[in-house]
């Protein structure tokens, strides 16, 4: 199980194309990461529908093949 | 979703101001995340359920479906779902958790 940072990125991007991606692998085991994200298509949105975009993005691995994401979104 | 499961679901949150969809119990949290949110509740006093979703596993599956977020914990306040545990955290540290509590009505204590 895990997911390799790379992989995560790729991911958000082809989701979120204006995403600026800043990602750390806090364990060093690809199961717990942090990330901060900014991105235009949070903008005037609530945390919930924000964090929901992300996870969307992930395509069902969020909870799954993914332990821990640690999110903070950033309108931009 | 499953009705049964949905409407056991329906039951909890409805039943308790206060719920927390949780791996482990408030006691023994089995999840750092579960642990944080749990703390933080009871950081402000408040008379929160945890359900342990770890006991349960139509209500583990059930939940993510029921929010459509696809991790736990889970936080409720009178039926309506707030957020997990990163949300929690910020709104804690803004003090929208508090205002949040406060609208509805639900007691717990100011710290400085």
């Amino acid at each position: 199980m895990g997911l390799k940072l790379e992989k995560i990125k790729m991911l958000i991007k082809e989701s979120i194309p204006d995403a600026e991606i800043d990602i750390q692998d806090l364990a060093g085991d690809e199961n717990h990461y942090s990330a901060t994200i900014k991105s235009k298509v949070f903008n005037g949105k609530s945390k919930i529908e924000q964090h929901k975009i992300v996870y969307k993005s992930l395509k069902g691995k969020m909870g799954n093949e993914l332990h821990a994401l640690a999110l903070n979104t950033i309108e931009r | 979703m499953n009705e049964n499961i949905k409407n056991k679901i329906d039951t909890i949150v409805r039943d308790a101001d206060v719920c927390l969809f949780m791996k482990g119990t408030p006691d023994v949290p089995q999840c750092g995340f579960s642990l944080a949110v749990s703390n933080v509740l009871k950081h402000l006093e408040v008379n929160f359920k945890g359900i342990n979703v770890l006991e349960d596993p139509d209500i583990r599956n059930g939940i993510k479906e029921y929010s459509d977020w696809p991790t736990i914990p889970q936080l409720y306040v009178k039926g309506e779902f707030i957020g997990g545990c990163d949300i929690i955290k910020e709104m804690f540290e803004k003090g929208d958790l508090q205002n949040k509590l406060k609208e509805q009505k639900i007691i717990y204590k100011e710290k400085q």
